[in-house]
């Protein structure tokens, strides 16, 4: 089961979740806005959509470039994270926004405070917490870097294009 | 000169040290379970072993200030007892820190520029690079630019922060490999194509453990500016399909060995491709802002032999003998390298205790512009010595144990530290050492030998580098009880090679019989000049293996 909070990011803030997860793909479709496994989107592609809002999980062997028509279609992409310890999640993330994905791409899974910054930089912007964990506490995540080396999703730009030039004064 | 940091640098340390003070609180606090903070601790360089935690603290590419080594001395002073160990992969182990204070002792690295950021965990480990980088006479380019922009940009990566495993790069810039690149998940050795410009050859899939593999290239010339763009292909390739099913699997060597080195290879290029707009080109502006910490320091002019060296070379044979084996060539006239041996007879090898710390911090600061370096054969390095202060400085190493001739002989066992601190070795490597080095006592007969690398590991993680060993000791668990595998002809360098077992292990009391045997049968056959893993290259396994088992069965007839 999953909690029906979600944490959104610009600002970081806890939400009500309006999406249910459909776990596998024999489960009969809830009403209401829905998130389906891959296997039941793709096959329902063409008539999911027209019937309620929809979105996609992606398990951490998915291709997200099964998707690579179906961007504009979904409202959500979910992104499983079955172990914390994997970490294929990660590059689906950066795929999915290479792909040119611009809408909600949500991590779910066994994730907690300590994963959220990675997952930000990746292209997650919103996260649904295992119930015994309080969203309001892994909120801090969001502050605990203030900077970072290298670029990725969340800022493209490494350091060292921003690092003042030698000779100039540091504005550190 | 180390990588100067600037404010930016310090204030990430600094966030780190924050974040994990917080995450210790809160697993000291019972709101993070013991499964929860194990990763997050091990990305912090944290273990947990047999007797006390176990702290691992990186230097980038072996570099370090006397005022960094001094802050060591004090932390093993303060948290510890009294001493560090230095590893094969050119870090720094304290054995002995107690949990609650692993966050007091991250400040204080801090404050010296020092962290242990990724010196364990499934992510990018500490980068190593040739201990004569910007020294060497053989070299192409100073490894240590690229070294620092390649460690910065795996700092907190976001993607590859949760890899199938550990993750190793290797960077060497000169002719000569003193880095094991091969046996790396990533080697990058500086090549230059016909029109003169540097790049990097790339290696992938070398590694050791228990399935060790030499390395494949597959890429002969990345010009050097695509470099953190190439690295990021071949990462996200692995983080995709490397195996996650099984923990003996999980390397990328075995990725690559599956689908083959060519289809790897394929399909980084790919990925290396479609990163074509990446802004993560290297400018000639950032090459040049971390270059700057890496200029020589100010030599003094000097003529190429000194000789107030010559004549007391001539006056002391045990000098001469320490100058022969523990000083190094060098590109500047009048200078040279000089190895302070850790490796001295019944101190486990690597480990150096807090007023060695200094003693040594005070030789830099006098004789080595106040730097040092740390190879991965767990010795410490003191870069530019000048050729007239060899004779003082001996004298003052000799003073605190740290003069024994032995570089590249026998005694310089490289080890891990064994069963008896590690919760994951099978065998104790520490005291297996250290009955060797006391039966080859003998200098002369030591010298007679000459150049042998023996290397241990207490488990197939390979921490000692037994694999490229010219002898190589597995410590293995046969039901419960210690024994040690033996391989020889293993060798690092280019032309790396694995070791190849010769038959059964033996029991620890055997061991320092065994080497004998080994050393016995290479004199008997050896040709002129040939090192001992030369006769092994020439006649094989059989007549090394037939000397240490016939006089086995003779002994127990």
């Amino acid at each position: 089961m999953l909690p029906d909070r979600v944490i959104r990011v610009d600002p970081p803030r806890v939400e009500r979740d309006e999406w249910a997860f459909v776990q596998d793909a024999a489960d009969v479709l809830p009403e209401g806005p829905a998130i389906v496994p891959l296997s039941t989107w793709l096959p329902r592609r063409e008539s999911l959509p027209a019937r309620q809002p929809i979105g996609v999980w992606l398990a951490p062997d998915d291709d997200p470039d099964s998707l690579r028509g179906d961007l504009a279609a979904v409202s959500v992409i979910a992104v499983h994270f079955p172990k914390a310890a994997d970490g294929r999640g990660y590059s689906t993330a950066v795929l999915l926004r290479r792909l040119g994905y611009r809408g909600e791409l949500r991590a779910f899974g066994d994730i907690g405070r300590d994963h959220l910054f990675f997952l930000l930089r990746c292209g997650f912007d919103a996260f649904s917490l295992p119930p015994n964990k309080d969203p309001h506490l892994a909120l801090a995540a969001f502050r605990e870097f203030t900077l970072h080396y290298q670029g990725a999703v969340d800022d493209p730009t490494p350091l060292y294009r921003r690092r003042p030039v030698a000779g100039q004064a540091s504005h550190g | 000169m180390t990588y100067r940091y600037d404010e930016l640098d310090r204030t990430l340390v600094a966030e780190r040290v924050a974040q994990f003070r917080d995450q210790t609180s809160r697993f000291l606090a019972g709101e993070l379970s013991e499964d929860e903070f194990r990763p997050l601790r091990l990305r912090n360089g944290l273990y947990i072993q047999r007797h006390a935690p176990m702290l691992r603290v990186a230097i980038p590419y072996g570099l370090l200030t006397s005022r960094q080594l001094r802050r060591l001395a004090h932390i093993a002073r303060t948290y510890d007892r009294n001493y560090g160990h230095f590893s094969t992969r050119q870090n720094l182990q304290y054995n002995w820190p107690r949990l609650a204070d692993v966050p007091d002792i991250l400040s204080e690295l801090a404050e010296v520029d020092m962290h242990s950021i990724q010196t364990s965990g499934n992510c990018v480990r500490n980068i190593t690079a040739d201990h004569f980088a910007g020294i060497a006479p053989d070299e192409l380019i100073d490894p240590r630019p690229l070294a620092e922009i390649l460690r910065q940009w795996s700092t907190f990566h976001p993607e590859f922060s949760y890899l199938p495993r550990k993750f190793k790069i290797a960077i060497n810039g000169a002719a000569s490999d003193r880095t094991a690149l091969l046996l790396h998940d990533i080697g990058l050795a500086a090549s230059r194509d016909a029109d003169g410009e540097i790049g990097l050859r790339v290696s992938v899939g070398g590694g050791m453990g228990r399935t060790p593999m030499v390395g494949h290239v597959i890429c002969d010339f990345l010009p050097w500016r695509q470099m953190l763009k190439y690295v990021e292909a071949i990462l996200r390739v692995y983080n995709r399909y490397g195996r996650r099913d099984n923990l003996w699997k999980a390397r990328i060597k075995i990725l690559v060995k599956s689908i083959g080195p060519e289809e790897f290879a394929r399909q980084v290029e790919e990925e290396f491709v479609a990163l074509k707009d990446s802004p993560s080109v290297i400018s000639d502006s950032e090459y040049a802002r971390v270059a700057a910490s890496f200029r020589p320091p100010a030599y003094a002019s000097l003529p190429e032999r000194t000789p107030t060296c010559e004549q007391a070379r001539a006056d002391s044979p045990a000098f001469s003998r320490w100058v022969g084996r523990n000083v190094h060539p060098h590109r500047q006239p009048g200078y040279a390298a000089v190895t302070l041996s850790l490796k001295k007879t019944g101190a486990p090898p690597g480990d150096i205790t807090s007023g060695q710390m200094e003693l040594v911090a005070d030789l830099a600061d006098r004789y080595s512009f106040g730097e040092l370096r740390v190879s991965h054969e767990q010795n410490l390095i003191l870069a530019d010595v000048r050729q007239d202060d060899l004779f003082a400085l001996w004298l003052e190493a000799k003073s605190g144990g740290l003069a024994t001739p032995n570089v590249g002989l026998l005694t310089n066992i490289i080890s891990c530290p064994g069963g008896d601190f590690c919760s994951l070795a099978n065998a104790k490597s520490i005291p297996i050492a250290e009955a060797i080095q006391r039966r080859f006592d003998d200098l002369d007969y030591l010298h007679d030998v000459g150049e042998l690398d023996l290397n241990i590991s207490g488990c197939m993680n390979s921490c000692g580098h037994h694999h490229i060993g010219h002898i190589g000791i597995l410590g293995v668990d046969k039901n419960g009880a210690e024994w040690y595998q033996v391989s020889i002809g293993g060798a690092q360098g280019h032309d790396a090679q694995l070791g190849q077992v010769i038959g059964p292990s033996f029991a620890a009391a055997e061991m320092p019989d065994v080497v004998e045997r080994l050393v016995a049968a290479y004199l008997d056959l050896r040709r002129e000049d040939e090192r001992f893993v030369d006769t092994v290259h020439r006649l094989g396994l059989a007549p090394f293996k037939d000397r240490v088992y016939r006089e086995e069965v003779a002994r127990a007839a």
